[in-house]
């Protein structure tokens, strides 16, 4: 029974599972250019941005479809609704991905450190994108509860970068342009991890009609 | 205080309705009653089994009236169950609402009101006098004249109840009209007409008129169905009328059994085909 | 297999009132079609033109040309037409006097099949295609009117199915039904369109949705608008779709 229902449930799963591997293959890709500072490639990741906005739509469209054509009610309504609202996720931080592309444009070489903590930020929020989505695919309440610890190093992380540059922008004002460029990129990070706890706060949405901030 | 009015009214009303019931009752276990009291004493195996005897002498039964009765009975049955289910076949399913369905429905209602005396003067007219002689035959041909119309109205309302979903869901599976009509339709209505056909049968059972011009009587066994034979309701009728004691006793028993076959068949009709859905 | 159906300037009148008012309509082989609209629109006049059913009725005249795999079903004998396409309607209606197991078999029997063997395997593979075997299995002669409302209605799709057909009509087939019910025909249907072309008419428009590949709107006697489904139910090119389908009708 309800079986174009359920069908329609698992394509909106894969969906959102692609979708997540672009955001991944484009973050990481301009965390590439971030290091190596390379604006071609800058622009080649800038264009990427159309196929997560081809991937939006098509999760809307679906979801359309099934709730014009299923009538889901319950629980059922409540996973549709979400991709559409994670989707949206999906699609601002893979926009947050392109805008760390977009800085590498204006930037000028060479780095004034090596990067540490943003690598490991940009990991860690990717990592939490990818929960997310495992918890939606599997309704697991513990994977999604657990991203608000994980936003918690992040959040921390993003701090800790904001003092260095602080204190090296302080030392070097010549770097100083660079160094507000690269404090953005850090904001972005952070905001990237946020829209994955979003997708977090969809789950418990899911699995229990509650609302829970998982971002505090 | 309306309430209460209106709670006197109802139970005045009540009171009336029961008393009009029992009222209607009284001629019925008054009949039946009486019947089983003068008959019963003078019913007995010579009855069932023994001529009649001579006029005025004791003892004798009603053995040829009885066989008589069945024979004619049977002969009216075999002609008028099949003319008039296949007519109500024809009324109901193949032409419901032409003129000439309308004129045989009419003709059909004319004829149930018809009194039975006058279809036996049309068969005394029609086949006694032009055979030359009184039968069996003759009889069950009146007796049959009666049950058609019967058989054809009871047919008819059953056919009509089979819904005609049931008609749709055969032509839809490839079914011809004929095989839907033979082998879906009627059997659904089966134990209705089955019902009506016993029904009509307990009625012609009991006539006595068109058997007075037909079949007339016999005291003796008939040896053929074309010569006067005994039924019943005739026999009762010319004992009832003679002035003989022993005769009066003897109809008194004969019409006992009369009432027990008509309530028998009734009863079969009622319960062992009675419908359960149709 | 399911064939194609193409039906042509279709005009139906019953008396003096046209209830199909020239019909085009291409229905795709191995598809759910649903046909929807309001009560008087010629809906189930459609259907029931199709297995020409209509023209049984007393004062009922059909014009235009409905085309089964290239063949012209108003040059075949009904009778015939009726066995490649089936149909189900709104109340169940297996026949009262037959157990289960001759309801299914009904249609092939009377239509001379004697062998028992073959009428058992029959019996058995319409049911598991109407998924009811499992539940009547054993009691296949007790009377086809002890079984639920739902039961009843897959014994009658069983009973269509039997015949083997390739075009299935389904007249309102789960409109007597309870909600449970309702989602096991539905299920069904689903499945059965691997094998048959189905055309069903259904009041519930949610139920058109649900299994439908493409929808047809009809409005007094006429065809508004078909098309995918899913473009019906989202994005209707006409006015009167959207109204209907939202419910602002009139």
């Amino acid at each position: 029974m309800r079986q174009p229902l359920n069908e329609g449930q698992l394509v909106l799963i894969e969906l959102l599972k692609k979708m997540g591997e672009e955001v991944e293959r484009i973050l990481k890709g301009c965390m590439q250019t971030l290091i190596s500072l390379d604006r071609a490639q800058a622009e080649f990741w800038i264009a990427e941005d159309q196929k997560i906005n081809d991937f939006e739509r098509q999760v809307d469209d679906e979801c359309v479809r099934l709730i014009a054509t299923q009538q889901p009610v319950a629980k059922d309504l409540r996973k549709i609704i979400s991709a559409m609202k994670i989707s949206t996720d999906l699609e601002r931080m893979g926009d947050l991905a392109i805008d760390i592309a977009k800085i590498v444009r204006r930037m000028e070489g060479p780095l004034l450190k090596q990067l540490v903590d943003i690598p490991i930020m940009a990991e860690k929020a990717l990592g939490m994108m990818k929960q997310g989505l495992e918890a939606y695919a599997s309704e697991d309440m513990e994977l999604a509860n657990d991203l608000a610890v994980q936003d918690d190093q992040v959040d921390h992380l993003y701090k800790r970068v904001l003092r260095d540059l602080l204190v090296i922008m302080m030392e070097k004002p010549e770097v100083l342009d660079q160094g507000m460029y690269l404090s953005f990129v850090g904001r972005y990070l952070e905001r990237f991890a946020d829209h994955a706890t979003n997708i977090g706060e969809n789950v418990i949405y899911i699995a229990t009609a509650g609302r829970q901030d998982l971002n505090k | 205080m309306n309430d209460i009015f209106r709670k006197y009214q109802n139970w005045l009303m009540l009171i009336v309705f029961i008393i009009a019931t029992i009222i209607a009752l009284i001629p019925l276990f008054g009949v039946l009653g009486y019947v089983l009291k003068n008959g019963l004493s003078a019913l007995n195996i010579q009855f069932f089994i023994n001529l009649p005897k001579a006029m005025g002498l004791p003892g004798g039964g009603m053995a040829n009236a009885i066989v008589g009765t069945l024979i004619m009975v049977l002969i009216a049955s075999l002609i008028g169950i099949p003319i008039g289910i296949l007519a109500a076949i024809y009324l109901t399913e193949y032409d419901r609402h032409s003129w000439l369905s309308t004129v045989v429905r009419f003709a059909t209602d004319v004829l149930t009101g018809i009194p039975s005396i006058i279809v036996g003067i049309v068969i005394y007219t029609a086949v006694v006098l032009k055979m030359g002689n009184f039968s069996a035959l003759a009889g069950g041909l009146a007796l049959a004249i009666i049950m058609i119309p019967l058989i054809i109205r009871s047919t008819e309302e059953m056919l009509k109840l089979v819904s005609h979903s049931i008609r749709e869901a055969g032509y839809a599976l490839g079914i011809s009209k004929g095989k839907t009509i033979l082998k879906i339709v009627l059997p659904t209505a089966a134990k209705g007409i089955i019902t009506g056909a016993m029904l009509a049968v307990a009625r012609v059972a009991g006539e006595t008129a068109p058997l007075l011009f037909t079949a007339l009587g016999n005291q003796y066994w008939a040896r053929s169905l074309n010569e006067p034979i005994a039924s019943l309701p005739v026999q009762i009728f010319q004992y009832a009328t003679s002035p003989y004691k022993e005769w009066h006793q003897l109809a008194w028993a004969g019409s006992l059994v009369l009432i027990l076959m008509v309530i028998i068949l009734n009863l079969v009709a009622r319960f062992a085909f009675r419908s359960r859905s149709i | 297999m399911g064939h194609t159906l193409s039906v042509r300037q279709l005009e139906a009148w019953y008396g003096s009132n046209q209830t199909l008012k020239g019909i085009n309509m291409e229905i795709a082989s191995n598809h759910v079609t649903a046909i929807i609209g309001p009560s008087g629109c010629g809906k189930s006049t459609f259907v029931r033109c199709i297995n020409r059913m209509h023209e049984t009725l007393p004062g009922s005249k059909v014009k235009g040309e409905i085309i089964l795999d290239g063949e012209s079903i108003y040059e075949q004998d009904p009778v015939v037409l009726r066995k490649m396409v089936g149909m189900v309607f709104q109340k169940p209606n297996p026949f009262p006097s037959m157990s289960i197991y001759e309801n299914v078999v009904a249609g092939v029997r009377l239509n001379g099949m004697r062998n028992k063997k073959t009428l058992q395997d029959i019996a058995e593979k319409s049911l598991r295609m109407a998924a009811l075997w499992d539940e009547v299995k054993d009691r296949l002669n007790y009377s086809g009117m002890s079984l639920s409302g739902g039961q009843q209605q897959r014994l009658c799709i069983a009973r269509a199915l039997a015949v083997e057909p390739s075009v299935l009509l389904m007249d309102e087939p789960a409109s007597a039904l309870d909600p449970i019910a309702t989602m096991h025909i539905e299920g069904l249907v689903r499945q059965l369109k691997e094998d048959y072309t189905i055309l069903i008419v259904t009041h519930n428009m949610q139920q058109a949705a649900r299994i439908a590949d493409s929808t047809a709107f009809f409005l007094n006697g006429e065809l508004v608008e078909h098309g995918p489904t899913s473009e019906i139910f989202t994005n209707p090119n006409d006015k009167r779709t959207e109204d209907y389908i939202t419910g602002r009708f009139g």
